[in-house]
C-alpha cells in the first residue's frame, strides 16, 4: 500500500506548548492506525455484523447505542444505528472484514486514507473537548470504550473514549489540519505536549 | 433547544437539519390528481402548538427522526426514528431542495 503522509504537515510541532507552568494538561498525538473501516449493517443484521467484528478483531460489542471496546491492536464502537467504526494497528482490516461480511449482512468500507485519528490524553482532556463539543464527556455518561458522533461546526468527528482520561478522535482527513490547529488553540491555556 | 436523538441522546439543535413538515403524504408518482399534488406541495397546517416534523441528525448518527415540536414553546415532546414507521418519501429529496 502507498505510504501515508500525515495531513497535519507543518502544523504538527512536537514539544511543549502553551501555558504549561502548572504542568501539562493534555498530550496530543496522531495515532495513525493502519486501518480505519466503517462497517454498516442492513436493518435487522446488526447482530451478525457485531459477530463478524468480533470474529475479526476479538472485540465483543455490547448492545446499545455507542457501545464499543478496545484492545492493544483494535478499537470498535457504534456511532449510528447499525454502523460501526473499526480500527486496526495494521493494514488489511477492510479485506478481513469484507471476508466475513457478505452482501446479505452489510458493507465494510475502507476509510484508512479518509480519516485522521487524533489522540488527546491527560487530566484536562475532558475539559478541552468540552470547549469544542456540546456533549457530556463525564465518564459516567461516556464510559471507556464507548463512542459518539458529533460535529464541531461543520467538522464531523467520531470520538471514542479509550481510557479514563484519553479520547481518540476521527475526523475527515481534509479537515484534519484545521481541526488539529483548533485543538491546539483550545489546549493552549492548560499547556499541551505534542508527541 | 435540545433534541433527544433515540440513538445519541440529548444534543444541541445545531447538530440537526430540518427536513420539513411531517404531516405530508406524497401522492403516487403516477397520480394525476392535481388537488392531491397541490396539497402535498403547498398546503401546511401551520399550527400554534404541537407539530409533526421530520429532522435529520445530520451532525451525529445521520438518522431521520420524526419529532413532535411545539411551535410556540419549542418543547420537543416526542422523538422516534422515522424509519420505524417508514420514512416519508419526501425526506429522500436532494439536499438544498425547498422544504
Amino acid at each position: 500500500m502507498v505510504e501515508q503522509l500525515s495531513p497535519l504537515g507543518q502544523a504538527f510541532r512536537p514539544g511543549s506548548h502553551g501555558n504549561f507552568a502548572n504542568g501539562v494538561g493534555v498530550t496530543l498525538s496522531e495515532i495513525a492506525p493502519g486501518s480505519i473501516v466503517q462497517a454498516a449493517a442492513w436493518p435487522g443484521s446488526e447482530k451478525k455484523m457485531m459477530a463478524a467484528i468480533a470474529s475479526v478483531t476479538g472485540l465483543k460489542l455490547a448492545d446499545g447505542a455507542g457501545a464499543g471496546a478496545i484492545s492493544e491492536r483494535h478499537a470498535a464502537f457504534g456511532f449510528a444505528p447499525g454502523k460501526f467504526l473499526v480500527t486496526d494497528v495494521f493494514e488489511g482490516l477492510a479485506a478481513a472484514l469484507a471476508g466475513q461480511v457478505g452482501p446479505a449482512i452489510g458493507t465494510a468500507t475502507d476509510l484508512s486514507h479518509g480519516r485522521t485519528a487524533i489522540r488527546i490524553e491527560g487530566p484536562k482532556a475532558e475539559w478541552v473537548l468540552g470547549k469544542l463539543f456540546a456533549v457530556d464527556f463525564e465518564q459516567t455518561a461516556f464510559p471507556i470504550g464507548s463512542g459518539i458522533s458529533t460535529v464541531h461546526h461543520d467538522i464531523f468527528a467520531q470520538i471514542q473514549r479509550s481510557g479514563a482520561d484519553r479520547f481518540d478522535l476521527y475526523v475527515f482527513r481534509s479537515f484534519a489540519r484545521s481541526f488539529w490547529k483548533m485543538l491546539c488553540h483550545a489546549a493552549d491555556e492548560v499547556g499541551y505536549e505534542v508527541i | 433547544m435540545l433534541i433527544t436523538c433515540p440513538y445519541c441522546g440529548p444534543r444541541d439543535v445545531s447538530e440537526f437539519a430540518y427536513q420539513g413538515d411531517g404531516n405530508r403524504t406524497r401522492p403516487d408518482p403516477a397520480s394525476t390528481d392535481g388537488d392531491a399534488w397541490h396539497a402535498y406541495v403547498y398546503e401546511r397546517l401551520n399550527p400554534a402548538g404541537p407539530h409533526n416534523e421530520i429532522w435529520q441528525h445530520a451532525g451525529g448518527c445521520r438518522a431521520h427522526l420524526a419529532v413532535i415540536r411545539d411551535t410556540v414553546t419549542h418543547e420537543v415532546s416526542s422523538v422516534r426514528f422515522a424509519r420505524d414507521h417508514g420514512a416519508p418519501a419526501h425526506v429522500r429529496r436532494k439536499s438544498g431542495a425547498k422544504a
